[in-house]
């Protein structure tokens, strides 16, 4: 046994930066492979809904005909998997985490460009995000 | 004989991190006996994989548990490649093992600190967790996730590491090796704490084998089980011994996971020296069709995934048994006969994981 074992670790921790960060005002560590939300790029996005089809948890809906792709961030549990199976690579993983959510919040509906064929009559006509509760 | 009296111990407990019920029957302030109960955060996640095709469901079966989410993923995959008969490349086979001792690293470090709070020593559970980030930073950095890590799929493995972050990561853990030997000496040296554990909820090696006890709880009853001699993963190309304590009281409980710290640096650098270069994966068609049982070591034991396909892209049937719930008889036994006050103690040294016992 021992004595003034603790000591140590006491002037150790005294001269040393603090351990934790000051979190939401600083930014949490992040590192290039960080899973933290899902964005898209509503004018690559064709509607194919693999990315529907992949999700284990039923976040993500495709309206094919309304051109919409929409993501319960309640429901998403950031796992990487529709950013793997979509085609037109126009899913992208971002390494900062969303905001804190309630339980009625998180939908984002995003309408998007659609199927190629349609691309020359209007491009990407409503390409412009909008959020909706 | 003095009037029986039941106390309710739990759900919700102010050491108990885990919602386990317990109705301990006293005689004065010594159990009797003891009825637990669970059902408090049950998910039904093994009935979801009828809905889920099966690829999708290794990020659902990941999910079982909080603490070991990445040993059920390697498990849940390689019972998959088993009926399937896939070849996992064997730099994959690397990789898994690497994450599987980074996550035993992360899990008993955890536990440590918690046992510390348990006995009221907040000085050491901050420096477990302290410690702790740097293995969830090393996961994050080479998975993306700090502890569910969704790296693991059928077939392989998501993500590489480059040989440059696999020297770094041993010399972090090399670094962290003085660091862990001052933890882990409080809880070998520190005389409050033997005081505290040594002679407390003894399991006798006869009761350990016959209540079916697994992990950590039964090396520290004497009976040398660890699943990862099996040789799943890379484990059998790697010379490791496993850790066994004889007095199977919380002492060696705690003695066995804190040994286990080192091991797993052990295992980790081997990895690293030995690890091939080449694919990390192999394209999967097709459903599996069959039935196999996979066993794997977790931080906190033997677990087993049985799961029944019938080539269909949806499972029939996938069925897990955890190591908390076979933990759950052995510790009826060990209360039986305890002081009030050592209940949370004896709780805590099986390293209780409810929601992984519920699922």
């Amino acid at each position: 046994m021992t004595y003034f074992e603790m000591t140590k670790t006491v002037i150790k921790s005294l001269f040393s930066r603090p351990a934790t960060l000051m979190y939401p005002v600083k930014p949490a560590k992040k590192t290039p492979l960080s899973r933290g939300h899902v964005t898209i790029n509503p004018a690559g996005c064709i509607t194919c809904r693999s990315c529907q089809r992949k999700c284990p948890t039923q976040a993500i809906c495709v309206e094919v005909k309304e051109k919409t792709w929409q993501i319960d961030q309640m429901r998403c549990v950031v796992c990487d998997c529709c950013v793997e199976v979509c085609p037109t690579k126009c899913l992208t993983m971002d390494t900062q985490y969303p905001v804190a959510l309630t339980a009625r919040g998180g939908v984002i509906k995003v309408t998007v460009a659609g199927p190629k064929k349609k691309e020359p009559v209007a491009p990407v006509d409503g390409a412009k995000p909008e959020k909706k509760e | 004989m003095s009037k029986q009296i039941t106390v309710p111990f739990g759900p919700q407990h102010p050491v108990l991190p885990e919602p386990i019920h317990l109705d301990l029957v006293l005689e004065d302030e010594r159990v009797v006996d003891v009825i637990p109960s669970i059902g408090y955060v049950h998910r039904g996640l093994e009935k979801l994989v009828e809905k889920r095709e099966y690829p999708e469901y290794i990020y659902v079966a990941e999910r079982i548990c909080g603490i070991c989410s990445y040993v059920h993923s390697n498990t849940y995959a390689e019972c998959i490649e088993h009926i399937m008969k896939i070849e996992v490349p064997e730099r994959a086979q690397y990789l898994r093992t690497i994450w599987s001792e980074y996550s035993r690293l992360h899990s008993h470090l955890l536990w440590l600190g918690l046992f510390a709070d348990g006995m009221g020593f907040e000085s050491v559970f901050m420096n477990a967790w302290k410690l702790r980030e740097h293995i969830l930073d090393d996961m994050e950095a080479t998975t993306g996730g700090r502890v569910i890590q969704g790296v693991c799929k059928v077939g392989g493995v998501r993500k590489d590491i480059t040989p440059e972050k696999l020297d770094e990561m041993v010399k972090g853990l090399k670094g962290m090796e003085p660091a862990l030997r001052d933890l882990t000496s409080v809880f070998f040296n520190d005389a409050s704490v033997s005081h505290r554990l040594k002679g407390v909820g003894i399991l006798q090696k006869g009761d350990a084998y016959t209540l079916g006890a697994v992990g950590p709880t039964a090396r520290g009853s004497g009976i040398g089980i660890d699943l990862r001699q099996t040789g799943y993963a890379a484990y059998g190309k790697i010379n490791f011994k496993p850790v066994v304590e004889q007095s199977g009281d919380c002492y060696a409980r705690c003695a066995v996971r804190a040994k286990e710290l080192f091991t797993s640096i052990d295992i980790i650098e081997q990895c690293v020296k030995k690890i091939p270069e080449g694919p990390i994966e192999v394209k999967v068609t097709g459903a599996p069709d069959g039935e196999y049982f996979a066993r794997a070591e977790q931080p906190r034991g033997e677990v087993v995934h049985y799961i029944k396909g019938n080539g269909k892209r949806n499972l029939v049937r996938h069925r897990v048994r955890t190591p908390t719930f076979t933990n759950i008889p052995p510790l009826v036994t060990l209360l039986k006969g305890c002081e009030l006050a050592d209940v949370p103690m004896i709780v805590l040294s099986i390293d209780p994981c409810v929601g992984c016992a519920e699922r």
